[in-house]
């Protein structure tokens, strides 16, 4: 009884059992006590040295994760950031034959710390008579910020930086900074895109290539040449000016590669004064923007009849009157109220004969072909700013009809341009691509009509600028073939056509014989003038930019005119075209005459037309 | 290194053939590449404060002796006696503390320092160690002693010491003697529900020093938010790891030191890391492992609970101090003002942690019969 009271709480005899428990000597369970104290102490012991290894190991990492890696870390951010990526400059872009299209150029960012300068007038005396676009009471009120950092200005030349330096007033300081630069100005402004103040790529090729820009030493090499480029930006920006259009686009693509030699967006920014880059011209109508593109899908429309099988090129649709189907009416611009074979369906444009192909062929098949020929989904390319094309969620008969000749469907111009390119260059889809590909380097592409339609196509779209209404577009020599596209804009909600509000476009491929370039162009709302007749369809207004476009860069690109005549196209050739009744000039001055008249109408009947919603696609 | 036979059994002998030689061994770089790095960072910090340009060096160079003999001279005692210098120190150096409160020069927004004989002291450094100690032996004898309310006793001393400090106020000593007071607690076999009550009252006192001390919040609002504030120090230092890289960039060639207020003490490990590089960096933080591991595993088999106590919580002050200085440093934490032991400057940490150092030795020194004297008649009758 007496040892019982003895024992340790802790002791291993534990607490209540002494009494039960084999009487022991006080010393020996002063020893177990002792033995299990030990014990305890011993394996934290083990916990403590294991959290003292842990500390170490930490702190050696991280002499060996500052000292080794070459990081520098930013206090502001906490974070750990690589110096090379710091010091490096982003790298230039050129075009294809390596002419310098945006460069950075090493500046000194002016900051200060406020609470470091001490005369305050002073300070802004001296700093306005350096930097007079500094705004002086602005200045002032940084200066007085309770800040310990304002920025002053961020892009200062050596001689600027000098001259502020020499100013010697406390609590100003210099970080390394670059400015993005581009040489061009303009020019390239949609492709190239911009960067922000701090060099970051917020637009184009410099938002879409961003981490190389930044990675990589070596320029990126564009497939753009400056020099069509700037041709076609010039013809582009005189035809708006003629026919105050609100907007242009021109692409210029080479069909066996894909690669994107020319492509302009009008109105375009300065990418050296960011601001005005907001709103409208910040729009890259080639491939953000997307359009109903209207007859050019006639091309389509007969490419995948005859590739079917379904239709052959004698075949004739019945265009003798306008077709009504519901509540809709199709009806051709230039009526000729007969049989129509498939190139005379192309060569006069007439949607009720593109409607009848487009039956023959069937709304899966039209569906599968625009799939495969990249027009239902978004064209990839290397910009951030592409467009998703609209296409009906139901296809119905109507919408088959209607996309035949290029309504009802509303695809980017690049799209477009694809799209024909696959037609002429021998059937195959390939990705378009700003990048200059090297010589071996070729693109892959998907097979989409067989070489043999391609073939026909190219003798159908050659047939259109020989006899018809692309016959502006014709360089002699050059074998140039296209198709016109003129189109009502949708109206505002969505509902019906405006009548006087157009697209007028005209893609091209040359030469015909063995296809090399695609060139398209195109006009948003241009205004018909005197010249033309008043008229401001494609054949007008579109097909003459084309033209100008293709003679001027053949010289360019150094393309020979071919010697070759062309055969004569004799009566009993499939792509033989009755001579019409009328003279052309005359019928479009008949015409004109009579769309005075038709406007009229057209302002009485237009409300009624938005209701009935009528579909009329022209030319 | 027979510099004494086994069988030589004078004192000096004696001391030779049980002292922990490898410890000495790393004390000894440890306080020799101090000295070279003092002269290397601390020049441009005393022309700066328009002194001598070696008044540090030369200053350092003269505690460093007095601090090696102390060390030794502690070494020396026995276990009895570290208890009874301890109790000393322990005594003299809390009325010291009192008197500071009163009369105490104020540097940098606390009273730490005392004048003694022309050379200013801070106590603060010298309790540390004996805290400690006594704290050791009062745990030991709560566990091995009946009846003894040695916990209470403990938690009294705890109480009063960590008064003192904040009355300071100076609440990263409080912090770093409350760590190792709960360390040696937690060895000694506090309960586990006892040992997360702690930690919850640890966190809890944390966030009391944050709202209680504008100086306490300020370090870590600029360690959470650093735009907010001056991180001045840190960022130099930082940029000099960067420059040092794999071999510095050669004596006396750093330029951290030129931009740095406490190159020589807080920030020391950042000069040596500019000069000497990598290798130097991480040989100096692997002397410091060695030397709180070395200890730890020494006092593993100890059988003596008091000794295994003491020197757990002496290796965790000196660990401790060191982690705490190199972690503000890499910014791996919010700078506390802890000095690096035996390499930063300071008389007063010098010696401090040489009286610590010193009771480690001794503490650990081998006893040729511990074995058999701390065998009990009933282990013995089992052999």
């Amino acid at each position: 009884m007496k040892f019982a009271q003895i024992i340790h709480p802790y002791s291993p005899v534990a607490k209540g059992t002494g009494q039960h428990g084999v009487v022991l000597p006080n010393r020996l369970k002063f020893d177990g006590a002792r033995k299990q104290a030990l014990e305890t102490s011993r394996n934290r012991l083990l916990v403590t040295g294991a959290l003292f290894v842990l500390a170490f190991m930490i702190i050696g990492g991280r002499v060996i994760q500052l000292s080794l890696n070459n990081v520098r870390v930013d206090i502001a951010s906490n974070k750990l950031v690589h110096v090379d990526k710091i010091l490096k400059v982003r790298a230039d872009i050129t075009d294809r034959n390596g002419i310098l299209i945006a460069t950075s150029l090493p500046t000194a960012a002016l900051y200060a710390n406020p609470q470091q300068i001490l005369d305050l007038d002073e300070a802004v005396g001296k700093l306005t008579s350096v930097l007079p676009g500094l705004n002086p009471s602005k200045l002032y009120q940084l200066l007085s910020k309770n800040q310990k950092f304002v920025w002053l200005h961020r892009n200062l030349t050596p001689k600027l930086q000098f001259a502020v330096n020499a100013l010697g007033i406390p609590g100003l300081n210099f970080q390394q900074a670059e400015r993005r630069v581009y040489p061009h100005g303009s020019l390239v402004s949609h492709v190239v895109g911009m960067t922000d103040i701090d060099g970051k790529g917020l637009s184009g090729l410099e938002g879409y290539f961003d981490n190389q820009l930044r990675d990589r030493r070596q320029p990126l090499r564009l497939s753009l040449d400056v020099r069509i480029q700037a041709l076609v930006r010039f013809e582009l920006e005189n035809a708006m000016e003629k026919f105050t259009a609100i907007g242009a686009v021109g692409i210029v693509l080479d069909v066996n590669t894909g690669e994107v030699i020319s492509m302009v967006s009008l109105p375009d920014f300065n990418p050296n004064k960011p601001i005005t880059a907001a709103g409208v011209a910040g729009f890259n109508r080639a491939t953000k923007g997307v359009y109903e593109m209207g007859s050019t899908f006639k091309l389509f429309t007969s490419a995948m009849a005859l590739d079917t099988g379904r239709v052959r090129l004698a075949d004739r649709f019945d265009a003798r009157k306008p077709i009504k189907i519901s509540r809709f009416t199709i009806s051709d611009y230039h009526a000729k109220n007969k049989w129509l074979t498939v190139p005379e369906v192309i060569v006069h444009s007439s949607n009720i004969g593109a409607a009848k192909i487009a039956l023959e062929v069937g709304t899966n098949t039209q569906k599968r072909y625009l799939k495969r020929l990249g027009l239902l989904s978004p064209a990839r390319i290397e910009l951030i700013e592409v467009g998703a094309p609209l296409s009906p969620d139901l296809w119905r008969k109507i919408n088959t009809m209607t996309i035949s000749y290029g309504h009802g469907i509303a695809v980017s111009p690049l799209q477009l341009s694809l799209g024909v390119g696959a037609l002429v260059n021998g059937g195959v889809l390939l990705k378009a691509t700003l990048l200059k590909l090297g010589k071996e380097s070729k693109l892959g592409g998907i097979r989409v009509i067989k070489g043999k339609t391609s073939q026909v196509m190219r003798d159908l779209m050659r047939l259109v600028v020989r006899q018809g209404s692309g016959k502006r577009a014709e360089v002699p020599g050059y074998f140039v073939g296209g198709k016109t596209g003129t189109a009502n804009k949708p109206g505002k909600r969505r509902k019906g056509y405006q009548t006087r509000k157009i697209i007028s476009s005209f893609v091209a491929a040359f030469p015909t014989n063995a296809p090399k370039y695609l060139v398209l162009a195109l006009l948003d709302e241009p205004k018909g003038i005197k010249e033309t007749q008043g008229l401001s369809t494609a054949g007008w207004v579109a097909a003459p930019i084309v033209q100008k476009i293709i003679r001027q860069m053949v010289t360019i690109v150094g393309m020979e005119p071919s010697t070759k005549t062309e055969k004569k196209i004799v009566p009993g050739n499939v792509l033989f075209i009755p001579p019409s009744v009328r003279s052309p000039q005359k019928l479009t001055s008949a015409h004109r005459q009579l769309s005075d008249l038709e406007k009229k109408v057209d302002e009485l009947l237009f409300s009624t037309n938005k209701r009935r919603g009528r579909l009329v696609a022209t030319n | 290194m027979t510099m004494f036979s086994r069988t030589d059994m004078s004192l000096l002998g004696q001391w030779w053939q049980t002292v922990d030689r490898w410890t000495i061994a790393a004390i000894i770089t440890l306080a020799t590449l101090g000295a070279f790095l003092i002269i290397a960072a601390s020049p441009p910090i005393a022309e700066r404060l328009s002194l001598d340009t070696f008044h540090f060096v030369g200053r350092q160079v003269l505690f460093l002796p007095l601090a090696m003999i102390s060390m030794f001279a502690v070494s020396f005692l026995s276990r009895v006696n570290i208890r009874r210098l301890s109790l000393i120190i322990f005594s003299f150096a809390a009325a010291l503390m009192m008197f500071t409160l009163f009369s105490g020069a104020e540097i940098k927004g606390a009273t730490r320092w005392v004048n003694v004989v022309g050379v200013s002291l801070q106590p603060s450094e010298f309790i540390k160690p004996a805290f400690a100690v006594i704290a050791a032996s009062m745990f030991a004898a709560w566990r091995l002693e009946e009846r003894f309310p040695g916990y209470l006793v403990v938690l009294g001393l705890y109480g009063g010491v960590v008064l003192l400090l904040i009355a300071q106020p100076d609440v990263g000593m409080a912090v770093l003697i409350s760590f190792v007071w709960g360390l040696q607690f937690f060895l000694a076999g506090l309960p586990m529900v006892l040992v997360m009550g702690i930690g919850t009252v640890f966190i809890f006192g944390g966030f009391a020093a944050y709202f209680q001390f504008s100086h306490v919040r300020e370090r870590i609002e600029q360690f959470i938010d650093p735009q907010n504030s001056d991180v001045y120090q840190v960022s130099q230092s930082l940029e000099a790891f960067k420059k040092g890289g794999v071999f510095g960039r050669g004596p006396g060639e750093g330029h951290v030191k030129e931009n740095l207020p406490d190159a020589h003490s807080d920030f020391i490990f950042a000069v040596a890391v500019e000069e000497f590089g990598m290798i130097a960096g991480l040989l100096i933080v692997s002397v410091f492992g060695f030397i709180v591991l070395r200890g730890l595993m020494r006092v593993f088999k100890e059988t003596d609970l008091f000794v295994q106590l003491a020197v757990a919580g002496l290796l965790a002050q000196f660990g401790l101090q060191a982690i705490i200085n190199l972690a503000s440093t890499l910014n791996l934490m919010p700078t506390k003002g802890a000095t690096l032991p035996f390499i930063s400057y300071g008389g007063s940490s010098l010696l401090a942690l040489s009286i610590s150092m010193g009771m480690v030795l001794s503490l650990t020194r081998e006893r040729p019969n511990s074995k058999f004297t701390s065998r009990t008649v009933w282990e013995r009758s089992k052999l």
